[in-house]
């Protein structure tokens, strides 16, 4: 039945998996040949996780025919998939923070001497054995919790090696990582697959299949709507596909119109959790309908800086003043109320609140206020009607205004967090990594979104890792490094290099 | 050459690191000899008190850490104890046979912990709602069974250890012991050897700590909890036992006293470690066991004092001391399978 084709190690025949209300795979088929890098394009919520979650044994499919090398399997658990070379390194790591690298790689799969006892001295080696195979350099007493972002990406690579996987599904591998961690992540992958790995990578980033794959496969909707070659492909015609309609990368933008001075931050210092200092004398100025994009290697002391601006955590030394009001040390509801919108970085921690509805997430900010709330009594009515009429107007794509934040797609997430921030006259906008981790469409709204506001004379304050944010979005760019601003540059000299040089930390 | 200089690194390193520890070894071994050399009558029997009176306390505290390193937190400890306590004294007023009334204890536990694992893994109840189920159910079913006048057949007697037992100090407190206070040590390090050197241990701690990641490599989430809360309770019911065929010879209503709820403070002191907890239950068994002593030394205390003692310490135990063990991650939250 199968095809003959000795290369194709994995095939996938017309998987469908139903959920209730929604059709997320239909009818899908993929091939994955020996050695290469498939990538699989699609937006947020068009099926790809779920699809790659029924070649892991986590998800039964309704319909369809799995084959893994040359023989038809059906998937009951992950053990099953485990146990034909399958790996799969999720979007949020499956790793246990208080436990050692090598303690997380053998979970499972424990290296065992009488009585179950775990041989500790052969798993480290084990580990070291593997990563020095594949470069992938660790050390495996490390606990998982003391590690950076990419290391646990690389401890979950080192997992899936260790069951001997050789095919390696990678889940929107780069969605946490820093530009040159993905780089590193890239050069791993290109060590795996000569080393006889395929590898499936999902994600819904152009410029990296771009860079990256062999193949592509492009999934919208829950079905397989194409399939291209990165030499035969742009990223406008890849993300035509993938969105279904013409999408417009480059951000359209008239030159700014600079007013008054909104934000000044003077000298300013702020500790991290471990009481180390990450903010080191930041200075700055945005103004009036401009954009100042704060550029920089995540973990320079961005979020300690924009939570201390907007009041979540406090600063040790120095002065922001907003509007002309000092504004150190001000609670967050002052600050809101100041005119002052934020977009947090982790939407889901400071951004919305999980369990609760779209209708009443939209109001956070103003509930207690008139119309929504008069004599300490929410009017549950008004607080629906904003909720409808914000939903409809920033396109958030959700069955319900009742619907509970947490079952929307980031991308939805998202757009509920900016309707609810830009829905009220606003003169200062602090946006922090604003589209981390969402879909091209989700993206465009967004940032469309953030040049309306700047063009309405609003002073805008994005802090963004992703590099081509920042360029594509900002009048002026700022670079942070080690928790202070090491230039600011027009955008016309702010080159990809110069910026890049800046933010390694020399000086340019 | 190299190789000493480097052990000899990591062993100071030990005593640097665990020196406040260390300290407080030293000055505890310094008193009690101390004590010993005053008044070694007296010293033995607080010392032995100690031991049998933090028994039910450990055997609670490590059904506490079974269960919640597997990630389900278990306030039901008290009522596993209390039914425990009461099937054991009634296979023996049966029975009168004290190991089948042993084992009648711990299957009476077993089958409690089976009851929390059904509530709070397949049903996925709130969990102290399902432990709050299991106290009221023991102290209903034990109060409305219980018959007065009952007694058990014979109590269980301290076994000698041979030549162990006639150390002086050493011999009486910790060598000449009835069996269930035996079978408590060793429990303590067993599940301390199987929770952190196995990988039954490993699986159960992933389990509770990220329960999604064990799913994910293979490791059945539900199976675990069920195996892990069972057998918990089985140790909380040979508590139970301990109480009616050890201690006390007997069965009163309520007979447990707050102890399976002090067994979670014990837990929690402890950092959900038996070796830790084992610790912990000294230090409350010897504040019981001071009671006692000082009662009957007739100090001018008011006994309602002396007798709030262990309660006192329950409260600077959790107020002050707990501030930096952490809980297992996904302790109390029941798993749900995507998909």
């Amino acid at each position: 039945m199968s095809n003959n084709d000795a290369s194709i190690v994995l095939e996938a025949k017309g998987i469908t998996k139903q959920f209730p209300g929604v059709l997320a795979n239909d009818r899908v088929d993929l091939t994955l040949r020996r050695g290469e890098i498939l990538a699989l394009l699609g937006e947020n919520g068009a099926g790809k996780s779920t699809l790659m979650n029924v070649l892991y044994g986590l998800y039964t499919p309704d319909a369809g025919e799995i084959w893994i090398k040359g023989e038809h399997v059906i998937l009951q658990n992950p053990g099953d998939a485990i146990a034909r070379g399958v790996g799969m390194v999720h979007q949020h790591f499956q790793l246990v923070p208080v436990m050692t690298v090598a303690e997380n790689v053998i979970l499972g799969s424990e290296i065992t001497k009488l009585g179950g006892y775990i041989d500790k001295r052969e798993a480290n080696r084990r580990v070291r054995e593997l990563s020095e195979q594949y470069g992938l350099e660790i050390d495996p007493t490390i606990e998982v919790e003391d590690l950076p972002v990419g290391l646990q990406q690389r401890v979950e690579i080192i997992k899936a090696l260790y069951r001997q996987a050789d095919i390696l599904i990678l889940d929107e591998p780069t969605a946490v990582l820093t530009p040159q961690e993905s780089n590193e992540l890239f050069r791993i992958m290109h060590d795996l697959t000569e080393k006889g790995v395929s590898i499936i990578f999902i994600t819904h980033k152009l410029k990296e299949v771009l860079a990256i794959a062999d193949r592509i496969v492009v999934l919208r909707g829950g079905r397989s709507v194409g399939a291209a070659l990165p030499s035969e492909s742009t990223e406008a015609s890849l993300a035509e596909l993938m969105v279904g309609r013409k999408v417009i990368l480059q951000v359209d933008k008239d030159e700014a119109v600079p007013g008054k001075l909104v934000l000044e931050i003077d000298g300013l210092h702020v500790q991290d959790d471990r009481k180390h200092e990450a903010v080191k004398g930041l200075s700055l100025q945005v103004y009036a309908g401009e954009i100042l994009g704060v550029a920089g290697v995540q973990g320079n002391g961005q979020r300690e800086f924009v939570e201390a601006l907007t009041g979540l955590r406090p600063s040790t030394e120095g002065k922001i003043t907003i509007m002309g009001e000092d504004a150190t040390h001000l609670t967050p509801r002052r600050i809101t109320e100041l005119d002052v919108a934020h977009i947090p970085e982790d939407r889901e921690k400071h951004g919305l609140v999980m369990p609760y509805s779209i209708a009443d997430n939209l109001v956070l900010n103003r509930y207690y206020r008139a119309p929504y709330s008069k004599n300490a009594i929410l009017d549950r009515e008004k607080i629906a009607e904003n909720g409808a009429k914000l939903v409809k107007q920033f396109d958030v794509r959700t069955p319900s205004i009742y619907t509970h934040a947490s079952s929307l797609s980031g991308g939805n997430k998202q757009k509920v967090i900016v309707a609810r921030e830009f829905s009220r006259p606003v003169k200062l906008l602090i946006a922090n990594q604003p589209t981390r981790g969402i879909d091209v469409g989700s993206i465009e709204f967004i940032h469309n979104q953030i040049v309306a506001q700047r063009d309405a004379g609003v002073a805008v304050l994005l802090v963004s890792a992703e590099l081509d944010e920042v360029l594509s979005l900002a009048d002026r760019v700022a670079v942070m490094f080690d928790g202070r601003i090491v230039k600011t540059l027009p955008i016309e000299e702010a080159t990809r290099e110069k910026i890049g040089l800046l933010m390694a930390g020399s000086e340019a | 050459m190299e190789l000493t200089a480097k052990r000899q690194a990591e062993s100071s390193n030990w005593f640097i690191k665990n020196r406040w520890w260390v300290l407080i070894g030293l000055i505890l071994i310094g008193s009690v000899i101390y004590a010993y050399a005053t008044n070694a009558v007296v010293t033995t029997a607080v010392l032995a008190s100690t031991l049998r009176q933090s028994t039910p306390l450990i055997l609670g505290a490590l059904c506490g850490v079974l269960g919640e390193r597997s990630g389900v937190i278990n306030i039901g400890i008290e009522g596993q104890m209390l039914l425990a306590a009461f099937v054991a004294f009634l296979a023996n007023v049966y029975t009168g046979n004290l190991l089948v009334a042993t084992l009648a204890g711990l299957l009476a536990g077993g089958v409690m912990g089976l009851l929390l694992a059904f509530m709070s893994v397949t049903l996925k109840m709130d969990q102290i709602i399902g432990g709050t189920v299991i106290n009221i159910l023991a102290v209903g079913l034990t109060g409305y069974f219980y018959v007065s006048g009952l007694t058990t057949k014979g109590k269980f007697q301290p076994i000698p250890l041979g030549p162990l037992a006639d150390i002086p100090l050493l011999g009486p407190v910790l060598f000449r012991n009835p069996p269930i206070t035996y079978l408590a040590i060793i429990l303590v390090f067993v599940l301390h050897y199987v929770l952190f050197y196995t990988r039954w241990g490993l699986r159960t701690r992933a389990v509770g700590e990220h329960p999604s990641a064990a799913d994910t490599v293979g490791i059945n989430v539900f199976r675990t909890r069920y195996i892990n809360v069972i057998i918990a309770g089985a140790i909380a019911g040979l508590g139970g036992a301990f109480l009616t065929l050890e201690g006390v010879g007997s069965f009163e209503r309520l007979m447990t006293n707050g102890r399976g709820f002090l067994a979670l403070a014990i837990m929690i002191f402890g950092k959900w470690t038996p070796l830790g907890s084992w610790g912990a239950a000294l230090l409350f068994g010897f504040t019981y066991a001071m009671q006692t002593q000082l009662q009957f030394s007739g100090v001018n205390l008011p006994p309602q004092f002396i007798g709030s003692l262990p309660y006192i310490l329950t409260i600077l135990v959790l107020a002050g001391f707990v501030g930096r063990s952490r809980a297992p991650a996904a302790e109390g939250i029941p798993y749900e399978k995507e998909g």
